[in-house]
């Protein structure tokens, strides 16, 4: 297993706050980075095992192709749709402008 | 293959495609809304395509019978496979993440062999969910002027095959071969009606260019926003020149992310010089993984029966028995439209090979639907009256529109348009009566002179009210002389 | 309080007998739960909605059905209150958090409609920590809920509202959801039974995600017949979760006096090294009454249990910052507006979202990223099967593993808030179970020093019938000082 730094630094709080879509204060981020960094000290543990020989479990159950058919079932009403909307027009969700592109 | 563009010899273009097929089931991947294009916005809905707070994804078992029938198609190995999610935010993503496939994907290989022999490599295709659809409002529809968008999710869920080809594609023409040709083994497999304009099958093209005869590739860009074959092929040439023109400039590429404007005809640059998007893939804990069986895989095999190539192939070999040149664009044509069972039919009744196909690709394909549903056997029979010379070539095609417009007997209608087969007596006495009334014309071609033979010819013709075959009554002039 | 309306309910079972025959009413049963929940729930804040107009229509027409001589189902007429993170369909839904705040769910979760169906009558929603990330319950965006036995300290978490309305005697059974410990550790601490089944045997449909691969939906009760019962009646296939596992599980309130006779019970060494000693004590004792009622008792070593911990924060908090992406203010829930929808989505989020789940959402995203994800998720989970093997060999030798559910008694409000590393911890010995997709239960046991220690009862997959044989009869062997209900005590009143 190769060696991962384990410490959380302002600048890794900075990265996961953007892609994370959190909005920090200056100060938090430090608090954050702090308290971030001491946790994956302790959780970075297990970093260091070799688990070279040890299948990885995503999941507890052994089951597979769970399947639907393709029978058309009930919708929502639009009404109690849109009722839970921040902001709704003509039918539809109205979010502010979008600057960036679609990744 | 080497495309020499004007002013810029010696350079290669290259291109991969990703197509994104909307897949023609009942119902969405992971719910069971509605799968239907066009609804009021918002109406096929419910929690799970929402992606409300508690919801779960169910998987459609049609979509990967679906996608499966797909990867057969295309020859991929259909494997075992999982989903994982692809993190991402942007309004028109319910969850903010799509369900999607990564390294496991459920189809891995495969090849596409177009219309002229060539062969484009499959990489993979795989399943994933659609997202919904965003409307920018104000500042001209155009993304950055925009005072607001409008977020609809009908389509947020619709199930989605990716189908990414190798970076094999070598010219605009053979991009758009290329999306013809799948187009087509979609249609075949029933998956998709490969309706582009409804956005059926989106286009994302992935160009570079390198020196001719060169190993390595270029850096690519990726082009999006392809509405059409005809945007598909322009861009693939804009886009080429473009990098050539800043390579021989002695720059670099830049990889990014580039958007075809149909207006200008030109790409221009979307993303800004940002890094790799950071997607955090991850195993679907919500979904357990997905094994076809071997069965199921032969079960779709057998049911598929024969792909385009295949069946161009097929059709091919009936036509080129006299040796004679295969002309492949009617090939390409009537299996492109799925009429080559019409034609194998009206031959297996007697029809001879070119002619059904000549008729099939130049004339029934106008009506592709109606063509379809034709009956061979009434082919062949129409065929046949024209291959004997009993209907000219105008009179047949004639015959044909009658029977694709509202079906009935080629006799029959022959008869009703006034097209009664010229019996053999007929013919002759017209013959005998046109050059009774052209002595000195009819001494002149017995002299050997070919130009009066058009004006004899036209006279017949006009005797017999188009009736005659041109070719006989070539014959039997000819025949005459002698 | 002396002449308070606090009265001990009568448990599920007896209650719904009573109902299902005619010989009590359900208006009457709700009516006694609400007025509980009138006179004490000021002091404990075990609920974020008590849904009173709708608890008494529901009891009525509980009536009506036994009247016209139908039967409502085993749960007639019993007052349950559900965690607030179950979607339930025209009722306010919040998971503990602003972002959620005055949501209305167009839908029921799969269990809410499974209660209702068998004739159980909602009360309210319960107070959680926030998206049920927390042992304590002082998360919550709305304020903590206080531990019925010491108004001073925590009922645990993350369910701790469900754990303290049981406790509290409001209401006989709860449902809660349990993704590290958040059932059995408040359970524990409230001296309650609470029971985390099999992952995959109950539905997770409606239930709002904190990490996808570890959460289950489960219940409190006073007894454990009631949690068997309300097991029984929310347990089995559900179309709509594909992880939900296609068994039709045999009815455990048949299992339960089957005793313990030749059982091999394993009671784990490791978690008895670093719990108090009047927790080590109380496992102890436990071992001792199941020897004494003829199970087979052995101390056992399952080292790689201890690896859990890690694992589980690499493992839920990357699930988590996934499954809380959705939450970014354009279709329902809290909008915070800004110049562009980036902005409007990180203000929204940040003004949502407490600092526990911002930590873990940075946690969960940070594992994810590119560069890190084998190091740590891969690692994790690669880790998870060393968990799983643990057990399984563990399982080779013994049917039950038993041993504590919380390291300590309940602690004060404010003890563990300022290191999140030190609440954490709390979860050291139920985390290993939701690693393995495990069942396990925790059983109220003894009394120190006045507050409740439970005993944790561990099973294989689809183990519940032993593990609750189990439960039965250390129910019978407990202190019964050590078990709720008890009159919710006020600040200040000594113990």
């Amino acid at each position: 297993m190769p060696e991962v730094s384990a410490s959380f630094s302002r600048d890794d709080v900075v990265y996961v706050a953007r892609l994370a879509r959190l909005e920090l204060e200056p100060g938090e981020v430090d608090l954050y980075a702090g308290q971030l960094a001491s946790i994956l000290d302790h959780v970075a543990a297990v970093t260091g095992l070799d688990t070279s020989a040890v299948p990885a479990t995503a999941h507890p159950l052994e089951i597979e192709n769970v399947l639907r058919s393709d029978t058309p079932g009930s919708t929502l009403a639009r009404d109690e749709v849109l009722a839970q909307a921040p902001r709704a027009e003509g039918g539809r969700f109205r979010v502010p402008p979008i600057l960036g592109e679609v990744p | 293959m080497t495309t020499d563009r004007p002013g810029h010899p010696g350079w290669e273009v290259v291109v991969g495609l990703e197509v994104h097929c909307e897949l023609s089931t009942e119902t969405k991947l992971f719910c069971s809304c509605p799968n239907a294009f066009g609804a009021e916005p918002n109406t096929n809905v419910c929690p799970v395509c929402l992606g409300l707070p508690g919801s779960l994804p169910v998987l459609n078992a049609r979509a990967v019978e679906f996608a499966v029938r797909i990867g057969v198609a295309l020859g991929s190995r259909v494997e075992a496979s999982i989903f994982h999610r692809k993190n991402y935010f942007y309004p028109d993503m319910p969850k903010d993440y799509q369900i999607s496939q990564y390294d496991e994907p459920i189809n891995v290989g495969g090849c596409v062999e177009l219309a002229d022999g060539s062969r484009i490599g499959i990489v993979r295709a795989h399943i994933e969910e659609d997202t919904g659809k965003t409307t920018h409002v104000g500042g001209g529809g155009r993304i950055h002027d925009a005072d607001y968008a409008l977020v609809d999710y009908n389509r947020a869920g619709v199930p989605l095959v990716e189908i990414v080809s190798a970076p094999d594609i070598r010219s605009a023409d053979q991009a758009r071969s290329y999306v013809n040709e799948l187009r087509a083994i979609l249609i075949a497999t029933g998956a998709s009606d490969g309706r582009m304009e409804e956005g059926s099958l989106r286009i994302d093209a992935n160009i570079s260019v390198r020196p001719a005869g060169s190993d390595e590739y270029g850096t690519r860009c990726e082009v999006k926003n392809l509405n059409s074959l005809r945007s598909l092929g322009r861009a693939v040439d804009y886009e080429a020149v473009r990098q050539i023109e800043v390579l021989a400039a002695g720059g670099t590429v830049v990889q990014e992310t580039r958007h075809w404007n149909e207006e200008e005809g030109r790409t221009s640059s979307l993303r800004s010089k940002e890094e790799a998007f950071d997607y955090r893939y991850f195993a679907e804990p919500d979904l357990v993984p997905l094994a076809p069986s071997e069965a199921e895989i032969d079960a779709v095999t057998a049911d598929l029966g024969p792909l385009p190539a295949a069946r161009r192939h097929r059709l091919g070999e009936l036509v080129g028995t006299d040796g004679s040149p295969i002309p492949v664009d009617q090939l390409a044509t009537v299996v492109g439209l799925g009429l080559d069972d019409l034609v194998l039919g009206a031959v297996g009744h007697g029809a001879d090979p070119r002619l059904a196909l000549a008729r099939a690709a130049n004339e029934a394909a106008n009506r592709p639907a109606e063509a379809r549903s034709l009956d061979p056997v009434a082919f062949a029979e129409l065929i046949t009256l024209e291959a004997a010379g009993q209907l000219s070539a105008t009179q047949s095609k004639a015959v044909l529109a009658a029977m694709l417009e509202g079906g009935g007997e080629p006799r029959q209608i022959a008869a009703r348009l006034g097209f009664e087969a010229l019996g053999d007596a007929e013919l002759e006495a017209a013959i005998d009566a046109a050059l009774a009334a052209h002595p000195a014309e009819w001494a002149r071609f017995k002299g050997g002179d070919a130009k009066v033979a058009q004006f004899l010819l036209g006279e017949v013709m006009r005797a017999t009210r188009g009736r005659a075959n041109g070719k006989v009554v070539a014959a039997s002039l000819e025949a005459r002389r002698s | 309080m002396s002449g308070s309306t606090w009265e001990r309910p009568l448990d599920a079972v007896r209650t719904a007998r009573a109902v299902r025959s005619g010989e009590m009413r359900a208006r009457d049963v709700v009516s006694a739960a609400l007025a509980r929940i009138a006179a004490h729930e000021g002091a404990l804040h075990c609920f974020n909605t008590v849904t009173t107009d709708d608890a008494v229509a529901a009891a009525e027409r509980i009536d009506a059905v036994v009247a016209a001589g139908k039967d409502p189902g085993p749960l007639a007429g019993v007052p349950i209150a559900l965690k607030d993170n179950l979607c339930t369909r025209g009722i306010v839904t919040t998971a503990g958090s602003r972002i959620l705040e005055g949501w209305v769910p167009p839908y029921d979760a799969t269990v809410v409609r499974s209660v209702a169906a068998a004739g159980a009558v909602v009360v309210g929603k319960t107070n959680l920590d926030e998206f049920a990330m927390g042992s304590s319950t002082e998360n919550s965006a709305f304020g903590p809920t206080h531990n019925p036995w010491d108004p001073n300290r925590v009922p645990g978490g993350s369910s701790g509202g469900s754990a303290a309305a049981v406790a509290a005697g409001f209401v006989p059974i709860a449902l809660g959801s349990d993704t590290g410990g958040s059932i059995r550790q408040p359970a524990s601490l409230c001296g309650v039974v609470g029971v985390k089944p099999t992952y995959g045997l109950v539905s997770r449909y409606g239930l709002i995600a904190f990490a996808s691969s570890l959460d289950q939906i489960g219940p409190f009760a006073v007894t454990v017949a009631d949690a068997a019962t309300l097991l029984d009646v929310v347990a089995g296939h559900d179309p709509a979760d594909s992880t939900s596992l296609d068994v039709r599980p045999e009815p455990l309130t048949k299992l339960l006096d089957e005793g313990v006779e030749g059982l091999r019970v394993g009671v784990i060494s490791d978690f008895l090294v670093d719990a108090s000693p009047s927790v080590a004590a109380a496992v102890h004792d436990a071992a001792e009454a199941l020897a004494g009622a003829g199970a087979i008792v052995e101390e056992v070593a399952v080292p790689s249990l201890m690896l859990g911990l890690s694992a589980y924060y690499l493992v839920a908090p990357a699930e988590a910052s996934s499954n809380l992406a959705r939450y970014d203010g354009v279709r329902y829930g809290l909008r915070v507006d800004g110049p562009d929808v980036e902005q409007m989505n990180a203000r929204t989020r940040s003004a949502g979202f407490g600092p526990e789940v911002k930590r873990r959402i940075m946690l969960g995203t940070y594992v994810l990223s590119a560069g890190y994800y084998d190091a740590y998720y891969g690692q994790a989970q690669r880790v998870r099967t060393l968990v799983a093997r643990g057990f399984a060999e563990a399982y080779t030798r013994f049917d039950v593993l038993v041993g504590p559910t919380s390291p300590t008694v309940a602690f004060e409000i404010g003890a563990k808030t300022q290191d999140p590393l030190a609440m954490y911890l709390s979860d050291l010995y139920t985390i290993p179970t939701n690693l393995a997709g495990h069942p396990a239960l925790s059983v109220p046991f003894a009394l120190s020093e006045g507050l409740p220690v439970g005993v944790q009862v561990l099973a294989p997959s689809l183990g519940e019938g032993r593990m609750f044989r189990v439960a039965a009869v250390l129910e019978r062997g407990a202190d019964p000082a050590a078990r709720g209900p008890i009159e919710p005590r006020l600040a200040g009143v000594p113990r």
